[in-house]
């Protein structure tokens, strides 16, 4: 534990001090940038809660690779995942009567984006558990299919005219804004961190996660004690979907209030780095998304200073230092011998 | 010079976290000598010679090889100045040839261009003059465990060691296999080389050391010249206290079958046939043992009757409950226990606590509302079992990867044992790498649990451990049942010699004895 937050640490600095370089390098001063970028997002309350946004999905998506990979698997598939959940979020919304309890609307709309994205995760579990193909690969595909079904059914059947956005969704199932002068910060962060604790109590306090975390580490003593690996496998996948497809709570209940083609593009992708930086430990996932919530951000504050590719760099700069620091500190852990 | 000592080592110390592995260990072995490094799993053997070979680095010691000092210990510098390393687990790559695993990392070359032609050669001329029975050409894949072994000794040779250092090299091999061996390490040491030995099996060193060496918890206890020495005076050495060898149990008190197989057909993995119609009925109150090669289907016997293979023909019953299809969990519902031939594949989580991994397979039974873990109860139960079965450290929160050997198999066999209403035990292999202390308490806990009233099915590759324990053994060859010995049978003086015959095929059915069992 304290070695995987040295390595974070020593990661942060690498990266800042590449950042440094790169923003020297455009002939700016590093310092003072990143003093704006600071005071610019948690200096102030709308800045603060534009991070609070952009982290929201983030810690879901987080969440949905985390999960997958706890039993071992990689779903790469949070983006294809997250497009469904929002899609039939969306079409929920706009079909739910004027009638229902905010409540009621508002949790129909969540579960059902949820479902899809449980359909979509589980269905490449299945893939994998009754025919061998590989999850990577499922989930890759899946994504492509689950785009092109959306655009062609929001097209034939959905959208509004000579848009890419489905009609609004009805009033009593939007979120309210959490406040923050103005920003779009809204009552799905609760969600997504209620969601993190669900995942942390999950793993370690019930039998099944006992059961998964296993599987995590050691299918074939599993298989051995009881557990049928084929369930866990579609089951995982099914809760990283249903995790990924909450995401569209944010974008469509708490801020467009429709579903819109290519709404979240990229966050499934990050969801991997955020899973990664955050060790897949639901505090660390919480605390990676808003980092990369602050830095998506402050790209945006700063961008007449340096271009705000200077902080997408930035950002893949530190995944890539997490991402060798822990190969190379758990090899130097060896060598010292640790048990094998 | 030349009567320098081959290898020494001077005050080595290595620790592994708060474990000290090697505690001021000085060693010296003796040019043209067969040095055995004897003690319990765990007392620092492989490490020792592990940082001898450069492969680990000690924290504070001196090596010397040949007289001279080395400073900055790596493996390239042992293989440089003549001392190779046979590991337990080989390193071959099983698709390669012979020649072709022996130069890897070394090629040599003409013009530029691979020469095996002439590493063949050398490796031929090396086979020769050893007895290794060695040809370049095969590929290592189509090799028995004791060939994939001479290769590993011809690749130390050919790269120039005269100092070679073996980690058990009979843990996987056959008692004829073992003579073999023998035969050849002698003749190594009679060509001027030396051999550094690690094992824990005693006759092994009464039979071939010229020197031993004990060592206990990290420190080096003994050190006798092999002249003379007695197996209880190692013992004593090796565990601290004298240890009763001789395996006591009461006459078999044999009631209704409670595992029974019947006509078992099975495929392994690459879709051969590993099990043709096996029969057998395991009895309360008796130990069946299993005798066998390695690969001639007991893997595939346990699997199928745990439920980890599908089941081609056959039926299986636990406690008069028909199971052939039924699922892992239901088996041990049945009355089914368990414990796997390598631990660390289907039996431990090693990321896991001490605790956790005694509730691994009972989970179901440690839960409270909503599917809740009942951390307390998982506590109380670790608690008991660490008592009863002295597992070390005593502590339920310490992770099973560092562990040693004999005190996690000793964890596996305590979690089996507290199954709820076990009938059945499946012991495949309980004291495989484990250290006498930890040998001699799962045999005691197998007889108990025979006497309780258990039937116990046992798979062992040691001998001495099927005839000590079983009231009756079958032999398995080829995936057939071709004999089942009595007690008669087991107790007689060439017994050993008479199984070692039929595990080979080397046996006639027709001139058995009684008690074989024909069929077809």
């Amino acid at each position: 534990m304290r070695r995987e937050l040295l390595t974070i640490a020593i990661a942060m600095l690498l990266a800042v001090l590449a950042g440094s370089l790169l923003i020297w390098f455009v002939g700016k001063s590093p310092l003072e940038v990143y003093g704006l970028l600071l005071s610019r997002t948690w200096g102030t309350s709308n800045g603060f809660g534009e991070v609070l946004f952009k982290s929201t999905p983030l810690i879901l998506t987080g969440l949905a690779v985390a999960v997958a990979f706890k039993v071992g698997l990689f779903n790469i598939g949070a983006e294809g995942q997250l497009a469904a959940g929002s899609f039939v979020t969306g079409l929920c919304g706009a079909a739910l009567p004027a009638s229902l309890p905010g409540p009621v609307a508002v949790v129909l709309c969540v579960l059902a984006g949820m479902l899809a994205g449980a359909a979509v995760g589980g269905l490449a579990g299945v893939l994998k558990v009754r025919y061998g193909a590989h999850e990577v690969i499922n989930t890759i595909m899946l994504n492509f299919v689950v785009s092109a079904v959306t655009l062609w059914a929001g097209n034939a059947y959905f959208f509004v005219k000579y848009t890419v956005h489905t009609a609004a969704i009805s009033s009593n199932a939007v979120l309210s804004p959490l406040g923050f002068t103005g920003s779009k910060a809204n009552t799905s962060l609760l969600l997504a961190i209620a969601l993190a604790g669900a995942v942390w109590y999950f793993f370690n306090r019930t039998r099944r996660g006992f059961e998964w975390r296993a599987v995590g580490h050691n299918p074939r003593a599993a298989e051995n004690a009881g557990v049928r690996l084929g369930g866990v496998v579609i089951g995982a996948m099914a809760i990283s979907g249903a995790l990924a497809g909450a995401v569209g709570t944010n974008y469509v209940l708490g801020y467009k209030q429709y579903f819109e083609r290519g709404m979240g593009t990229g966050t499934g992708v990050m969801g991997i780095a955020v899973a990664l930086l955050g060790r897949n430990h639901p505090a660390g996932i919480v605390a990676a998304a808003l980092l990369f919530g602050t830095l998506s951000h402050g790209s945006l504050v700063v961008a007449e200073e340096v271009p705000k590719e200077t902080f997408q760099i930035l950002q893949a700069v530190i995944i890539l230092a997490v991402a060798c620091g822990s190969v190379y500190l758990g090899r130097r852990a060896r060598a010292r011998g640790a048990h094998v | 010079m030349s009567d320098s000592p081959a290898l020494e080592l001077r005050s080595i110390e290595k620790a592994y976290g708060a474990v000290m592995a090697n505690r001021a260990v000085s060693l010296k072995v003796e040019r043209q000598s067969i040095h055995a490094l004897v003690g319990e799993n765990g007392a620092g053997k492989s490490t020792l010679m592990k940082i001898a070979y450069g492969h680990v680095r000690a924290d504070a010691g001196e090596i010397w090889i040949k007289g001279e000092h080395i400073a900055r210990h790596s493996v390239s510098q042992a293989i440089a100045r003549g001392v190779g390393m046979v590991h337990q687990h080989f390193m071959l790559v099983g698709t390669l040839t012979v020649v072709e695993n022996v130069v890897l990392g070394q090629e040599p070359r003409r013009a530029g261009l691979l020469d095996l032609e002439r590493a063949a050669s050398e490796i031929r001329a090396l086979s020769q003059r050893f007895g290794l029975d060695v040809d370049p050409g095969t590929r290592v894949e189509d090799l028995s465990v004791g060939q994939q072994q001479r290769v590993e000794i011809v690749k130390v040779l050919w790269r120039g060691c005269d100092v070679v250092i073996l980690d058990e090299p009979t843990a996987v091999l056959t008692p004829a296999e073992v003579r073999d061996l023998f035969v050849v390490l002698r003749g190594l040491v009679k060509d001027g080389m030396t051999v550094v030995l690690i094992t824990h099996k005693l006759d092994e060193v009464l039979a071939i050391a010229t020197r031993v060496t004990v060592m206990r918890r990290g420190e080096r206890v003994a050190e006798y010249e092999a002249d003379g020495l007695t197996a209880e005076q190692i013992v004593h050495a090796m565990v601290g206290r004298p240890v009763q060898q001789h395996i006591d149990k009461q006459p078999v008190r044999a009631g209704a079958p409670m595992l029974e197989v019947r006509e078992l057909h099975v495929t392994d993995a690459r879709g051969c046939p590993a099990l043709r119609g096996v029969d057998l009925p395991v009895r309360a109150g008796e130990i069946l043992g299993i005798a066998g090669v390695e690969g001639n289907g007991q893997t595939e016997l346990v699997e199928a009757l745990v439920g980890l293979r599908a089941i081609d023909r056959g039926t299986v019953a636990i406690s008069g409950k028909i199971v052939t299809g039924a699922p892992v969990a239901e088996r041990y519902g049945a009355g089914l226990a368990h414990v796997p031939e390598d631990r660390h594949d289907r039996a431990l989580v090693l990321e896991y606590s001490i605790q956790d991994n005694l509730i691994l397979g009972q989970q179901r039974d440690f839960t409270g509302r909503f599917d809740v873990v009942d951390r307390g109860r998982v506590r109380e139960h670790a608690d008991k079992l660490i008592r009863e079965f002295d597992i070390r450290p005593p502590d339920p929160g310490h992770l099973v990867r560092a562990m040693s050997g004999g005190n996690q198999q000793k964890l596996v066999v305590a979690r089996e044992l507290s199954r709820r209403a076990v009938a059945v035990l499946i012991c495949a292999q309980p004291t495989r790498g484990v250290d006498i202390g930890a040998i001699e308490a799962i045999h005691r806990r197998m007889i108990e649990a025979r006497d309780r009233g258990l039937a116990v099915l046992l798979l062992s590759a040691e001998l001495s451990e099927l005839r000590g324990l079983s009231d009756r053994l079958a032999v398995l060859y080829k995936g057939e049942i071709v004999a089942t010995l009595e007690q008669d049978q087991l107790r007689a003086d060439d017994a050993l010699d008479t199984i070692g015959a039929m595990m080979t095929g080397a046996w006639k059915r027709d001139t058995a004895s009684r008690g074989e069992e024909v069929r077809r």
